[in-house]
């Protein structure tokens, strides 16, 4: 390994330096940087840290190998300042290197030496968390250097975009981007598209309603290399638009999402201009009709994806699609024009085809159906979601598909003689869905799981007439399931989900929302040890028992859904927390009795994202403080009708919380001193405050100035009048969309009594 | 050919004068504009007729049979001129119903067809068989209403060969403005109606309904078909593929479209060019009202139009017109084309690729299908695109 221009006397030194900083930074596990890591003083103390942590593994001199590429891309790599543990055990060695360091009188640090490559590959590490590298690039001015060359991927809050110098700033900063995320940036203007001039940028993703052609011509014109535009959303964009991404010969994704303005001369430009085309998504672009799609199956030879969903589009179009020798995957959804017809003139096969999507494609029968056997026969993926009736000439006839992977057949009717026909085909399906069919009974499910053994997704959410026999076929015939969701299979008894534990060991992902699951069921499900995804909203009859075991045996979790559990209280959410310090997102809403000690627990799982805990009114300002200080990584913090949640629980969060997106305010105690705390979250974007009582038009106008990356304002329908026009017009001005709701208080009801008005409804 | 032949078939083309006498005819102003047309015409020849007398006297040492010739060429010419001259004074007299000259053989109004004709293979050299043409076109006449785009397209014709006889028009012909022409006083009509009208000016008896009734179509034992002057050309009878034309006029159109200038120019765009008037008027019913554009310049009416022509040549793409229409004066909606200015694929393609644009297709035949297709395209959108007037 080189490492270049440093003094001959120091080799020595150096040599066992960089074999130690680097077995220690790829080793080690930093505890993340608290708090006190603010601006000034981060840049010293991260490199005094870092420094004390070299300094303690100077004296154990392991053999370093320099096999940087296979260090685990999962080691997490934080800086520390509670460095008690190193200043005690190797007081030594910490000696050696200040006098060390003192000989060079602080000038340069001998991180400075360290070859660019090796940062590098330190860097790699990093990527988990934003932060990381946040305090990374704050070490030193060669590390920030290092750190700006090494970046490939930008996706800056909406603040940088407020003004168009910032983003200037950001992108001389990081020269070597591939990837540019503008999605956040409601106001990405001509100014700003026409700033990026990186020529090895690959894609960019910008999602607003400020720029023009000029600007995308403009940014086309000098980010000669980019393969992959992202405009989902961009509702204004028109035919010139198109043009000018049309002009980027080298596209390969496109995806236009929504671009209801989009008509087929700005596709056809499209369609020419960029002849590389892959993927290409016009989802909703309602504009563009067989003349266009047409031309695209004309031109662009290289397709592989195309999404058409809700577009007015006929059989017409149909044959030139035809003619896309790698066209793979092809969606269709609410295609309302595809009928029959359409599927039956398709003569000439499509035998590179593997997926394709009619769902909710509403004059499609199985007539229909029955003739893409012969035509696609190759496909692997099948989505006929609310569409035709199954019955056992569909079944019989997709039996032909020998290549079937998975099927979904949501929301369709089924009949009994429909689904036993899809267990006697000779295919394992791998994926099945069947959410929402009626129809679906004990008799032809059980003779589909039977067949099809190899099941690994399975999707019964909403078979209200399946009893335990469907569940223990299941489980027995289905022993690799990774994924089930049952969401109200209100007639499955509670020991029915006891089967799960003893035959599902691989589930990752599994739904009982609304289920009569017990503790003992969770007992047995806390045997699937690679859970990941486990939902027991209303479910009743569990309780903390039933979680203490979860929390035990599903130590990987990362989503809990607890929604109107209502025997769950702290004892549990603490097991769980305790066990599952993975967890990411977590439900508790409605769970009354949970306390701030539930938070307090939670504040252990660091990875937390996602925390909703409405209606709550035990919890306070301090147990959000607690997860505030910890989880940094929140990003979206519900905590409507906790009552007792007050101005005290924003300042920490105003603080800590430099993550947080969306939060919900409604009818808690906050006030606008709260409000005006939280105007110093740099990236919040969505923020609902409904029925809170403290809250003056003055202070809520300061308070919707000073959060720049605002985009979405949920408020109730007396501040429209009572704020100042000119801010409403500012804020709209910068992208942000207010919502104005004029909804009376509700008292909640007894749960109880709200599951029974569900199944009245039913 | 003999002149004698060739003038008495002059003479029988005269139609009889009927004897019934229309009363309210005679008291008929003369026409003083026709008297000095038919005049003109009348000195013209007489001057041409003074050159030949004053060539062959000029070389007197001509050989016997040349002079014999002349001297026949001369005779005709004078009987002509005869002739107009009787006619044209016995149009100045009411009273006088029917022009003093031989009685004819033959009475019927519509001769037979030249021999020639009908072996329809050497008319060429036909120089002079403008009144045969006459008799001919006048069945047609009334297809000068129809379509001119129609003219073309006989694709569901499939006629055997030797099922119909081919006439070929000379060009001088088929570029004539007029193909009716008035016997006695030479005026040149389009249509045989507008002659017939003529004729009525002519003396009482072409005032009769027989004579203004439209000729009877002649039931001829074979169908009739033309051919194209031009060599090489598919309509040409010599071709391998010989698509023959319908009509005088389909040969009009077609000589006109395919092998002629394009002079007329269309006053609004000053693009568009046309050598068929009657296509220069269609176009301008729609000029500037064309709201698809392709990049080459090219506009259509109809959408589908233009992605066919988009879909078949490779580099061109759909041009965006500006997004406010301007209103003119007139209150006329006009899109201005920026189709070039707006969408510039010189400036994007040389910093993209490196390589310069083209509007024209570089391989515009990649398939074989792409062939039949053109082939196709440009049979049935013959009129409505200038698609064919590119390369």
């Amino acid at each position: 390994m080189y490492f270049p221009n440093y003094p001959r006397q120091l080799l020595p030194s150096f040599s066992v330096l960089k074999r130690t900083a680097l077995s220690f930074l790829l080793k080690m596990t930093f505890v993340p940087l608290d708090q006190s890591f603010t601006k000034e003083s981060e840049g010293n103390k991260g490199k005094s840290v870092i420094l004390l942590y070299l300094a303690s593994s100077h004296s154990c001199s392991t053999t370093f190998t320099p096999q940087l590429s296979t260090a685990p891309k999962t080691t997490s790599i934080q800086f520390n300042s509670t460095n008690n543990n190193i200043n005690n055990s190797n007081s030594n060695s910490q000696q050696q290197q200040f006098h060390f360091i003192s000989n060079r009188n602080m000038k340069r640090s001998p991180f400075d030496f360290l070859s660019e490559e090796i940062v590098f590959s330190i860097l790699d590490c990093l990527q988990t968390n934003p932060l990381d590298t946040k305090s990374f690039s704050l070490v030193s001015k060669s590390f920030y250097t290092i750190e700006s060359r090494h970046r490939r991927t930008l996706k800056p809050f909406p603040r940088t975009t407020t003004d168009h110098r910032h983003l200037k700033k950001l992108l001389t900063r990081y020269p070597s981007l591939t990837h540019l995320n503008l999605s956040n940036c409601p106001r990405v203007t001509d100014d700003c598209l026409s700033q990026i001039s990186i020529s090895g940028l690959k894609s960019i993703h910008v999602s607003s309603s400020m720029f023009t052609h000029v600007g995308l011509a403009n940014l086309v014109s000098k980010c000669g290399n980019l393969v992959d535009i992202d405009l989902s959303n961009v509702v204004h964009f028109n035919d010139n638009m198109a043009a000018a991404v049309a002009s980027c010969r080298g596209l390969q994704r496109l995806c236009l999402t929504r671009c209801k303005s989009l008509t087929d001369i700005g596709i056809g430009c499209i369609a020419v201009g960029c002849l590389n085309l892959r993927v290409l998504n016009l989802k909703w672009c309602l504009g563009v009709t067989d003349f266009g799609v047409a031309l695209i199956g004309v031109k662009c030879k290289q397709i592989r994806s195309l999404d058409l969903s809700h577009l007015l589009i006929t059989k017409k179009c149909l044959p030139s699609l035809l003619k896309l020798q790698y066209l793979e995957e092809l969606v269709l959804e609410g295609c309302c024009g595809i009928n029959d017809e359409s599927l039956v003139s398709l003569k000439q096969g499509w035998t590179s085809l593997k997926t394709l999507n009619l769902s909710y494609c509403e004059n499609v029968t199985h007539v229909g159906v029955s003739s893409l056997t012969s035509s696609a026969g190759c496909l692997q993926n099948l989505s006929l979601a609310y569409g035709p009736l199954v019955n056992l000439a569909v079944s019989e006839s997709l039996q032909k598909l020998s290549k079937l992977q998975s099927i979904r057949l949501d929301g369709c009717q089924v009949t009994c003689s429909g689904l036993k026909g899809i267990g006697n085909w000779c295919v394992s399906l791998k994926e099945l869905s069947l959410s929402k069919c009626t129809g679906v009974t004990d008799d032809g499910l059980s003779s589909i799981v039977t067949k099809h053994t190899d099941l690994k997704k399975l999707d019964i959410t909403c078979c209200r007439k399946i009893t335990r026999t469907s569940i223990a076929h299941i489980t027995k015939s289905c022993g690799s399931l990774v994924s089930l969701k049952m969401e109200s299979c209100t007639l499955v008894s509670s020991d029915a989900f006891v089967l799960i534990g003893q035959y599902c060991h691989f589930l990752q992902e599994l739904d009982l929302t609304d289920n009569d699951v017990d503790d003992e069921g969770l007992k047995s499900v806390s045997r699937c040890s690679e859970l990941t995804v486990l939902k027991l909203g209303i479910c009743l009859n569990i309780t903390d028992e039933g979680l203490i075991f979860i929390g035990n045996g599903c130590q990987k979790l990362i989503e809990l859904d607890l929604y109107r559990s209502i025997g769950v209280t702290d004892k549990g959410i603490s097991a769980v927390a305790r066990g599952c310090t993975t967890l990411e997102m977590i439900n508790i809403s409605y769970c009354e009795n949970i306390t701030d000690s539930a938070l307090i627990s939670l504040s252990n799982c660091c990875k937390l994202n996602t925390l909703e805990s409405r209606g709550c009114p035990l919890i306070t300002s301090s147990g959000i403080k607690s997860i505030a200080v910890r989880c940094k990584q929140l990003a979206k913090l519900d905590i409507k009708k906790c009552i007792n949640v007050n101005d005290t629980g924003m300042i920490p969060l105003a603080h800590f919380s430099q993550n947080l997106r969306q939060i919900n305010l409604s009818y808690s105690s906050v006030t606008d001193v709260g409000l005006l705390y939280l105007a110093s979250l740099g990236c919040l974007q969505s923020l609902t405050i409904l029925h809170v009582d403290g809250l003056t038009p003055s202070g809520l106008a300061v308070t919707l100035l000073g959060c720049g990356g605002l985009t979405k304002v949920k408020l109730q329908s007396l501040f429209r009048t009572s704020l100042p026009r000119l801010v409403l017009e500012n804020l709209e001005a910068r992208g942000c969309v207010f919502q104005w709701r004029d909804k009376v208080f509700q008292a909640e009801l007894d749960p109880k009594c709200w599951k029974l008005q569900t199944e009245d409804i039913e | 050919m003999d002149y004698d032949v060739m003038i008495t078939k002059q003479l029988t083309q005269i139609p009889q004068p009927n004897v019934n006498v229309n009363d309210e005819s005679g008291s008929r102003l003369w026409d003083p504009e026709t008297m000095l047309g038919n005049l003109s015409v009348m000195e013209q020849k007489i001057h041409q007729l003074q050159e030949l007398v004053r060539l062959t006297t000029a070389k007197s040492s001509m050989d016997q049979r040349l002079l014999q010739q002349q001297q026949q060429l001369v005779t005709a010419d004078i009987t002509s001129i005869i002739i107009q001259l009787i006619s044209t004074a016995g149009s100045l007299l009411p009273s006088v119903n029917r022009p003093h000259f031989p009685e004819t053989p033959n009475p019927d109004p519509n001769p037979n067809p030249n021999p020639s004709f009908v072996n329809g293979v050497n008319v060429s050299d036909n120089n002079n068989n403008v009144s045969n043409m006459v008799s001919k076109v006048e069945d047609h006449s009334h297809e000068m209403e129809m379509d001119v785009h129609d003219d073309d397209v006989d694709e569901g014709e499939n006629l055997p060969p030797g099922s119909y006889e081919i006439l070929q028009l000379e060009k001088e012909e088929i570029l004539a403005p007029h193909t009716h022409f008035c016997v006695i006083c030479g005026k040149g009509f389009k249509r045989d109606a507008n002659l017939r009208m003529h004729m009525r000016g002519h003396g009482d008896e072409y005032k009769t309904p027989a004579a203004l009734a439209k000729p009877h179509k002649e039931t001829a034992k074979l169908i009739k078909r033309y051919s194209c002057p031009y060599v090489g050309c598919k309509r040409n009878k010599d071709h391998k593929k010989f698509q023959p034309l319908k009509t005088i006029l389909c040969v009009k159109n077609h000589y006109k479209r395919s092998h002629c200038d394009k002079s007329y120019t269309c006053s609004r765009c000053n693009t568009k060019k046309f050598s068929v008037i009657a296509d220069l008027k269609t176009h301008e019913k729609h000029c500037g009202r064309d709201r698809w554009l392709c990049s080459c310049g090219t506009t259509f009416s109809r959408k589908d139009k233009l992605f066919g022509h988009i879909s078949l040549f490779q580099g061109h793409t759909p041009a965006i017109p500006s997004e406010e229409p301007k209103v003119d004066d007139q209150g006329h909606t006009e899109t201005n084309i920026q189709g070039f200015g707006l969408f510039d694929f010189n400036a994007d393609a040389s910093s993209a690729s490196g390589e310069p644009f083209s509007p024209f297709p570089r391989n515009m035949f990649d398939d074989s299908d792409s062939l039949s297709f053109l082939c196709n395209y440009m049979w049935k959108n013959g009129g409505e695109s200038s698609s064919k007037d590119q390369p």
